[in-house]
């Protein structure tokens, strides 16, 4: 079946809006059902003016670890909900990246299949990077 | 203030922010920072992780509408993502060996220059050149204009200065937590022959991955605090789509005043910070 090159590229601008899309509001999602856990629970926020200083000090560094945040999953801790939200945003365009060297590749457009790897592998360095600086 | 009044006024602050950001066409990040820092006692790089997360929020919710009007240059952007990215990894990088105090000046300089960009009449136009990097890339774009009703088609100069200015670009944002649209933007339009919103649809399209590398950085570093970062994130999403409807019906010129009046204040304030 052979599609004219406009109608794949159109094709590719849909999937990636969906992307952007999808990924926004899942992520939000957490991040607003995170807060309201931490405020409901015990271990959280708390109430009083005090543990302000505690939130934004040094002390309170995240993520801790990923056997932190999986268990902090399990329990439905409102921080490690966030923390999910905010993975999840921060993951939005690394898919939208790796979807159009997808459809890069399904055109054949060698180019543009080595820009955009080129742009996917910076964005994993800077994870690797981050840990290391 | 207890945890539930603070969350409540970094989420109000974050929502004006967006809104008076995507009224005026720049990020919410150049005054979620300040206003952090100045209002509410966060340290600037928590400031700056936080700022950057709702760059990502911000980006990549503009970007699905601009992207499915085809008004985005998908093929333009992804080329200045690999200078942008590049330079986002540098500033994130270079964040951590920035004492706060220069993280201070340094921000006040880039509220000053965005301050000054907005009171200054529009540049002219340099003229096109031949560029036959950007027709071995095919970066030449067309897009419907509604406010026109036809088919804009452009050609595209000068893209490695687009690249290298894309690079300061990326390092702004990494190093700021803002995304940079105010470097790419008059570049992209005035010298590579660009249509504005052609312009501002790429940038932004552009800013989503450039922050997402940077908040990579910080979020590893455990600079992005849950309790600061989820209001920021929720606040400047929801004002920049207020700020986007509302655009139509207001006048233009005051709101820019009142925007540069606050970058201005805030510019004042932090350079003061950077001497304390």
């Amino acid at each position: 079946m052979t599609q004219p090159p406009k109608e794949r590229v159109a094709g590719t601008e849909w999937v990636i809006s969906r992307v952007l899309r999808i990924g926004v509001a899942t992520s939000l999602l957490f991040v607003a059902a995170g807060t309201l856990l931490s405020f409901l629970q015990g271990g959280g926020y708390g109430t009083q003016p005090s543990e302000v200083a505690r939130l934004i000090g040094p002390g309170g560094s995240f993520p801790r670890t990923a056997g932190w945040l999986l268990g902090g999953i399990v329990r439905l801790d409102g921080q490690a909900v966030i923390v999910t939200g905010l993975i999840l945003l921060i993951a939005t365009p690394v898919v939208r990246v790796a979807v159009s060297i997808v459809s890069f590749a399904r055109e054949r457009d060698r180019p543009y299949v080595l820009i955009t790897t080129v742009v996917l592998g910076l964005l994993l360095l800077s994870l690797v990077l981050g840990k290391a600086g | 203030m207890t945890p539930l009044g603070f969350t409540l006024v970094v989420l109000g602050i974050s929502y004006v922010a967006g809104l008076l950001g995507s009224l005026v066409g720049v990020g919410g990040g150049i005054i979620v920072v300040p206003a952090l820092t100045l209002l509410m006692g966060v340290s600037i790089k928590k400031a700056i992780a936080a700022s950057i997360v709702s760059v990502i929020a911000t980006s990549s919710g503009a970007a699905t509408t601009y992207v499915s009007e085809r008004i985005t240059n998908m093929r333009l952007g992804m080329v200045l993502e690999v200078a942008t990215v590049t330079g986002a990894l540098t500033g994130a990088y270079l964040a951590a060996f920035v004492p706060g105090q220069g993280l201070f000046m340094i921000f006040a300089l880039v509220l000053t220059y965005t301050a000054w960009s907005m009171l200054r009449p529009r540049g002219r136009s340099i003229e096109p050149v031949a560029d036959a990097m950007a027709d071995r890339l095919r970066l030449h774009g067309s897009f419907f204009d509604r406010s026109l009703g036809r088919d804009v088609s452009y050609r595209v100069f000068r893209t490695r200065l687009g690249l290298a200015v894309s690079y300061l670009a990326g390092i702004a944002s990494g190093l700021l937590g803002i995304g940079g649209g105010v470097f790419k933007v008059p570049v992209m339009n005035l010298a590579m022959g660009i249509p504005i919103k052609a312009c501002t649809a790429t940038s932004n399209f552009m800013i989503g991955v450039t922050a997402a590398t940077s908040a990579a950085v910080y979020f590893m570093r455990g600079e992005v605090l849950p309790f600061v970062a989820a209001p920021v994130a929720v606040g400047v999403l929801f004002g920049a789509r207020t700020g986007a409807r509302l655009l139509g019906g207001m006048r233009n010129s005051s709101i820019r005043m009142i925007f540069v009046s606050v970058l201005a204040v805030s510019a004042l304030k932090m350079f003061m910070e950077g001497f304390k």
